[in-house]
């Protein structure tokens, strides 16, 4: 029997439901559970009439994602499911139901299959209901498809600024329409590329969920773990970044002059100091090309347990969307404006 | 033989046994090409299916509504890939034998299509595209076969279950087209699904149950 990896939890089949009672007891302001559905996080200031509701979702493990994006200005709802699984339709209809206000709802999730199948299940039965619900899935990650099959790649970290666009034009009363079209186009400008350094492991298996060499690097690594494109020897900061930058321009095509914003994400346990190593680089390499930085976030935004790794996320922002990452909102884990 | 639902939920606490023995394998064989919580998910399912079986009254209960119980529970202690694909096959099985107090032979060979053609409808899938489709689809079809033949249920049941073990083997040489492993492109190759090789644990299960 192969040593467990340590974790600080009590069951590991209870360690979802453990973590959101935990959760609703620190955010008491700001979250509570649909009642009799305690895997549907609802905001308690955000639905309001007239509004169209933005339900997102999917497995435990990736926090802050997806619950510390659930607040006024951002999301209405996140359906939760267990660690690395995609929630069942009923806690995804729960959410629908709960920030039904009239005049539409969205679902917006990262693209794997068992989200799709769950989602889209959730969405006809919220259809029974006279609920009409629009899907936007998020499709960041370059490393997961080539280019021309954007549709099949995942989505990872740049949800991030996906959500924050699409919840902002909800909260400024935007048709289901107009919604829609922002979250496709924010999806379309968004870019991520990661990489694993170490693997996590799940609280019900307590093992690492894949093996690597001590000097290597997955290149590409899913949040998940799924392998990613390449296996290559552990570089150095700078390295790393220039091929996960390279890799994100050549898609971006960034011109002069250009604004984006700048998201390094850990994916559990890289520390702050090496992400802003990792940062250094990228204002280094869009300060060459002459693209300015609108603003930056550092730190954990979309985890994968205890991983080690980052992701480098670009947000290639027009007026519009510019306007939509600056609306004001506040949710438990992320303030702005 | 004449089959009841007492026969029904004894063939599903068979596959909650057989699945928790296998969980560990499945998260292993999930670790290489995927997120290594396949047996967790499928363990799950069955031990809630198991517990949601254990709570009717059977002799008040047709086969059809114990499937649509089982669909339920799986469904909604899973969530994930297995769960709706799962839940819609216990649902299309129930359908298929709907208005049914026990089941003949032939009727459960139906309820075992009905099952495959369920999760390749829900999963959108096609064979060759290394899912458990490459599994169920082809004990289905030996399944058929052999009750076209007039072969006994455990005869049907034997060939499905090899036919299912040599599709999942199969799956070895197959580059994944759906699901998470299908971002590996050739990087899959060489690797059993493991979503094929739970199917044959469930139909190795539902053979020794109901043979």
């Amino acid at each position: 029997m192969p040593v467990q990896t340590k974790k600080i939890i009590n069951d590991g089949n209870r360690a979802v439901d453990e973590m959101l009672e935990g959760i609703l007891a620190a955010h008491p302001r700001h979250l509570r559970s649909a009642d009799g559905s305690p895997r549907s996080i609802i905001a308690r200031d955000g639905p309001r009439p007239g509004k169209v509701g933005l339900v997102i979702g999917g497995g435990s493990g990736h926090e802050p994602t997806f619950l510390g994006f659930v607040g006024k200005g951002l999301a209405d709802a996140a359906a939760i499911g267990n660690v690395f699984a995609s929630p069942p339709p009923d806690p995804i209809l729960e959410c629908a139901k709960a920030v039904s206000c009239g005049a539409g709802v969205l679902f917006m999730y990262g693209n794997y299959a068992g989200d799709v199948m769950n989602f889209d299940m959730a969405a006809e039965m919220a259809a029974m209901d006279d609920i009409e619900v629009r899907t936007v899935l998020t499709t960041d990650d370059v490393a997961s498809a080539p280019r021309d099959q954007r549709q099949k790649r995942r989505g990872v970290a740049g949800n991030f600024f996906i959500f924050k666009a699409a919840g902002a034009a909800c909260d400024r009363m935007l048709s289901l329409d107009a919604v829609e079209r922002i979250a496709r186009k924010a999806n379309d400008h968004t870019f991520t590329m990661g990489v694993a350094l170490s693997p996590c492991s799940l609280p019900q298996t307590r093992r690492p969920n894949f093996e690597i060499g001590a000097d290597e690097m997955e290149i590409g690594m899913g949040i998940h773990g799924e392998p990613g494109i390449a296996r290559g020897k552990l570089g150095t900061a700078d390295a790393i970044t220039d091929e996960m930058l390279d890799k994100i321009f050549a898609e971006m095509a960034p011109k002069r002059g250009d604004k984006v914003a700048v998201l390094v994400n850990s994916l559990g346990s890289t520390p702050l100091m090496e992400l802003y190593i990792m940062n250094r680089r990228v204002k280094q390499r869009l300060d060459e090309i002459g693209v300015f930085i609108h603003a930056s976030w550092v730190g954990n935004y979309c985890t994968s347990l205890e991983m080690a790794g980052a992701s480098v996320t670009l947000f290639h922002l027009d007026e519009e969307l510019q306007t939509m990452l600056d609306h004001p909102c506040d949710c438990a884990m992320f303030r702005a404006g | 033989m004449t089959i009841n639902t007492a026969d029904l939920k004894r063939m599903f606490d068979t596959i909650a046994v057989a699945i928790e023995a296998d969980k560990n394998r499945l998260c292993q064989l999930d670790g290489v090409i995927g997120d290594a919580d396949h047996g967790i998910a499928m363990a799950l399912g069955f031990n809630a299916v198991r517990d949601a079986l254990a709570s009717l009254d059977l002799a008040a209960t047709e086969p059809t509504a114990l499937l649509n119980t089982a669909a339920k529970s799986f469904l909604n202690a899973v969530g994930a890939s297995s769960g709706p694909l799962y839940a819609t096959a216990f649902m299309r099985g129930g359908a298929a034998v709907k208005g049914k107090a026990t089941l003949a032979d032939a009727d459960f060979t139906a309820l075992f299509q009905a099952m495959s053609q369920g999760i390749k409808d829900r999963g959108k899938a096609e064979p060759g595209e290394k899912t458990m489709v490459d599994a169920w689809q082809p004990a289905a079809e030996a399944a058929a076969a052999a009750s076209v033949a007039s072969k006994t249920l455990a005869q049907c049941l034997e060939a499905a279950h090899a036919a299912a073990e040599r599709g999942a083997e199969a799956t070895r040489d197959m580059i994944a087209a759906k699901g998470r492993s299908s971002r590996l492109g050739e990087r899959s190759l060489g690797h059993v699904d493991p979503g094929a090789a739970s199917a044959v644990t469930v139909i190795g299960a539902i053979r020794k149950s109901l043979s």
